[in-house]
């Protein structure tokens, strides 16, 4: 019952977002030291199954290398529909990344995640680098990444 | 047109050109080096499945297996909550090393691809990429060109050697570096989007999975089919999630694998666009075979060398011409000089003429003969200026001329003048210049002025020509000639050796090296093989310029820079002002300095291969004979059967380099030797020395061999008359060997 409720809140997030209540959500993204390029990222909001539910930002200028982000594009089926407009540069070592969304009501404290995949030219791919709630409780506190990403915090 | 579609990007790029190939042949040690370091099974000796259930029989929380272009097999796990990487045996998962890729490679991939520069350098690489395809085309195309037709592309290389160098590593590496820039310019283009790229066509990932108890990896049927050749990465599904899944991607398509049943739940092919594509990469980087990587990374490690040589051509070619301020372009002059060259010298009575006809409010282009335009669309007068070489042939910047001439319209006619420059000596005097006026004038073309001959280079003379030139074209013309100053290098003698005054044959083998070769810096020139002498072969001529006369005269060499020496061989003439100057010379008399200067003479060498030479020659026609058989040795590639055919007067007295000939037949640089002495008992000429060997010279002929004459025109002519006489038996002649490259005199 309770997903039914999300998926109907979800829906409604997506085909009226204007008349949808929404919060704005900052979601910071801080990398480690490591050696190599600018690191791509998928930043996107799955249900507490880890079914994947929508895009909120991809870090990263070249489509074609998106499908290394593995489980993002697994659930996206790496659509341009389901990134348009939501691009924008690679995130280089030891930089963070800090993004304001707005994400409805209805995803907020009913099971669903942040998650951050990630890639790096000739090195490997980190399914679910780093992985979030989207809480009220767990708003503001630092999440360790076991990638790329040294942290990862959602603030609502 | 052709050439300088060669040489201004290369001028352009060389150095930029120098730091992409180094770190492009750096870079194709890498898949070799990741090979060398995996264990690669065969294909069909292990399936990714087998591999898949070893690694994880040994790596427990194996997150991704992956198998790189090169054949090396990794894994990626998690220890202690650290990401981690290993080269792992594909035979028994058991660990080889740690992965690490190397940030020095990984600093030179950057420099390689964009300079460390980003975008802009990345589009620096293309456009770099783009200048070599350029280069690689137009060089071969100036080869074909220049060997005389496509047929002639491996044909010997003449010329000096820088040319021959460059020449030489291009044609063996022109394929490797045409590859490498293709394919670069194709991934830059990509890159910036100028092509569309070819997606991979992806797999979609699968609507719902049996969620089942997972199967042990080594069974799942999916994995089984796969051949580890073909696997390019396995995702493991993670351990927790009964919904996970595999997802596989090879060589041909990307799937989804159930953990329970091992079936295939989806599947793709990437499409043949795109596997075009990513071929086109790994032939890049060398990916796909480590060993035409390893082919490519030579090729263009010759790159630096190309750019080298390359550019010292240009500047030499610069440097032989003299400068010409405001030359008009071809299409936009009204007058146009043209110029056949050998020594250069003619040059100066062009750059005369030009500064002249400027002077007086004409636009002229002057340009070598070889450069006939098909038409010059301004032009009302053509004036040629063309020296000979040898007995009566074209000279060096003149070979192309007549042939080019033939191919212009009637329509595109001009009216013309011409002036032969020569020595009155030679039988052969302006015979090319003559040649020249007989073509013109049976083509019809309207003559302006009688052809001018202009003996050694006399100012009077062709200041009078200038004058009654002035005259029919309504101009005053007075032009005062002031020879060109040649940059010449002063030598002290070595050593001499003398010969033949007994029989009033006054000769001397003399060696000489740099003045200057004291001096502060003296030892590290030493340390470094510098001897100050500038670079020639044997077989170019030295030209020496007595005291007082800016005239030179010219004369074989024996040796090679090299060599650090620089050896000829000089009959004492009577009221010869050269040669009883070098002849009076003492060894290490400072103050006896020469001034002297390399003419190249690159037509008068042994042809590349193994074929047999017979060499020629009468008293000091033996220098670059000597030259030749002196470098003949056994370890070059092209050593060739030598033999040598030589006139002198008495073997007590003028034969020279006696001991050094009898020593080389011990070491095989030398086949056969004959002598001919005309004085003493057993005379004769060096022709009755051929003729009694006629069978052989035949034999020698037949294989392919080459002649090489050097000496006195006289001997020369009565060489070829006894040499036409052993061919025609072959069908042969000596002008058909000509012809062909076969037959060449050196003569004086």
């Amino acid at each position: 019952m309770k997903k039914i409720l999300a998926t109907l809140g979800l829906l409604t997030a997506i085909t009226l977002p204007a008349l949808a209540e929404a919060r704005e959500v900052t979601i910071t993204t801080e990398l480690n030291a490591y050696r190599g390029d600018g690191a791509y990222l998928a930043i996107y909001v799955t249900d507490a199954a880890g079914k994947y539910q929508r895009t909120l930002h991809i870090a990263g200028g070249k489509s074609k290398y998106y499908k290394h982000l593995l489980d993002w594009a697994r659930g996206s089926g790496g659509k341009a529909s389901e990134y348009d407009g939501m691009t924008g540069a690679s995130v280089s070592s030891g930089d963070s990344l800090t993004i304001k969304v707005d994400v409805d009501d209805a995803l907020i404290d009913a099971g669903y995640l942040v998650r951050v995949d990630s890639a790096v030219e000739d090195q490997r791919e980190h399914r679910i680098d780093a992985e979030a709630p989207l809480t009220t409780a767990g708003s503001g506190q630092a999440v360790v990444g076991k990638g790329y990403v040294k942290s990862l915090t959602v603030t609502l | 047109m052709l050439r300088r579609l060669h040489s201004l990007p290369g001028l352009f790029a060389a150095l930029f050109l120098i730091v992409l190939a180094t770190s492009g042949a750096v870079l194709s040690l890498s898949p070799a080096l990741e090979r060398a370091v995996a264990t690669v099974p065969p294909s069909g000796a292990a399936s990714v499945a087998e591999v898949a259930a070893r690694v994880l029989a040994q790596y427990p929380a194996t997150e991704q297996i992956e198998r790189l272009p090169s054949g090396a097999v990794l894994v990626y796990f998690s220890q202690d909550g650290n990401p981690a990487a290993d080269i792992v045996d594909p035979l028994t998962g058991i660990r080889i090393s740690a992965y690490e890729p190397s940030p020095i490679f990984a600093w030179i991939k950057d420099l390689h691809r964009s300079f460390l520069l980003d975008d802009i350098g990345r589009g620096a690489a293309g456009i770099l990429a783009l200048l070599m395809v350029v280069m690689c085309f137009s060089g071969t195309f100036l080869l074909a060109y220049r060997a005389g037709g496509w047929r002639h592309l491996f044909s010997p290389i003449r010329g000096t050697g820088s040319q021959r160098l460059h020449t030489q590593i291009a044609r063996y590496a022109v394929l490797g570096l045409l590859v490498s820039s293709l394919t670069g310019v194709w991934m830059s283009a990509i890159r910036f989007e100028l092509v569309t790229e070819a997606e991979e066509v992806e797999a979609l990932f699968p609507e719902e999975v049996s969620g089942g108890t997972p199967t042990p990896v080594g069974t799942l049927n999916a994995l089984r089919a796969v051949d580890l050749q073909d696997l390019h990465q396995l995702v493991f599904p993670f351990p927790d999630d009964p919904n996970d899944v595999y997802s596989l991607r090879t060589h041909q398509g990307s799937g989804y694998i159930d953990q329970e049943t091992g079936e295939l739940l989806s599947y793709s092919d990437y499409g043949s666009a795109a596997s075009l594509q990513t071929f086109i990469v790994e032939l890049h980087t060398g990916e796909a075979f480590w060993y035409v990587g390893l082919i490519l990374g030579l090729a263009v490690l010759m790159v630096p060398v190309l750019s080298v040589t390359g550019v010292l051509i240009w500047w030499q070619r610069r440097r032989a011409l003299p400068r010409l301020v405001g030359n008009t372009s071809a299409q936009s002059a009204d007058t146009v000089i043209l110029v056949g060259s050998e020594t250069n010298t003619t040059w100066g009575f062009a750059k005369t003429l030009h500064d002249g006809l400027t002077a007086a409010g004409y636009h002229v282009h002057t340009a070598p003969m070889n450069r006939l335009e098909k038409q010059y669309r301004k032009a009302r007068r053509l004036f040629i200026l063309a020296a000979t070489y040898g007995d009566g042939a074209a000279p060096a910047s003149a070979t192309q001329f007549l042939d080019k001439l033939a191919k212009v319209p009637d329509s595109a006619q001009l009216p013309w003048a011409v002036l032969g420059f020569g020595d009155r000596q030679f039988p052969s005097f302006c015979a090319f210049a003559n040649e020249v006026t007989t073509v013109l004038r049976q083509r019809g073309w309207p003559q302006l002025l009688e052809t001018e001959l202009i003996d050694r280079q006399s100012a009077q003379t062709f200041e009078r020509w200038a004058a009654a030139l002035g005259n029919t074209i309504n101009t005053p013309l007075t032009l005062r000639h002031v020879p060109l100053r040649r940059r010449t290098t002063a030598l002290l003698l070595t050593e001499r050796e003398d010969f033949g005054v007994e029989v009033l044959a006054p000769t001397s083998i003399l060696r000489f090296h740099a003045a200057k070769r004291g001096g502060p810096l003296a030892a590290l020139r030493r340390l470094l093989g510098w001897s100050g002498l500038p670079s020639f072969e044997a077989g170019d001529l030295v030209g020496i310029l007595p005291p007082g006369s800016d005239i030179p005269r010219f004369y074989s060499l024996a040796s090679a820079s090299r060599e650090g020496v620089l050896e000829i061989c000089v009959r004492r003439q009577e009221r010869g002002v050269c040669s009883s100057f070098l002849c009076s010379l003492q060894p290490e008399q400072s103050g006896q300095e020469v001034r002297a200067f390399i003419q190249y003479n690159p037509l008068f060498r042994p042809a590349r291969g193994k074929q047999p030479v017979i060499l020629i020659g009468a008293g000091t026609g033996i220098a670059p004979l000597v030259g030749f058989i002196r470098h003949n040795r056994s370890h070059k590639r092209s050593q060739h059967p030598m033999y040598l055919y030589w006139g002198g007067r008495s073997p007590q007295s003028d034969y020279l380099y006696e001991r050094d000939l009898q020593s080389w037949l011990q070491d095989d640089r030398l086949t056969g030797l004959q002598t001919a002495f005309s004085r003493g008992g057993d005379r004769a000429y060096v022709q009755d020395k051929l003729k009694a060997d006629a069978v052989q010279v035949r034999a020698l002929l037949e294989q392919g061999g080459q002649v090489l004459v050097c000496g006195g025109r006289n001997m020369a002519a009565d060489v070829a008359k006894a040499m036409d006489e052993i061919l025609a038996p072959l069908s042969l002649s000596v002008a058909g060997l000509k012809a062909a490259g076969r037959y060449l005199e050196d003569t004086y």
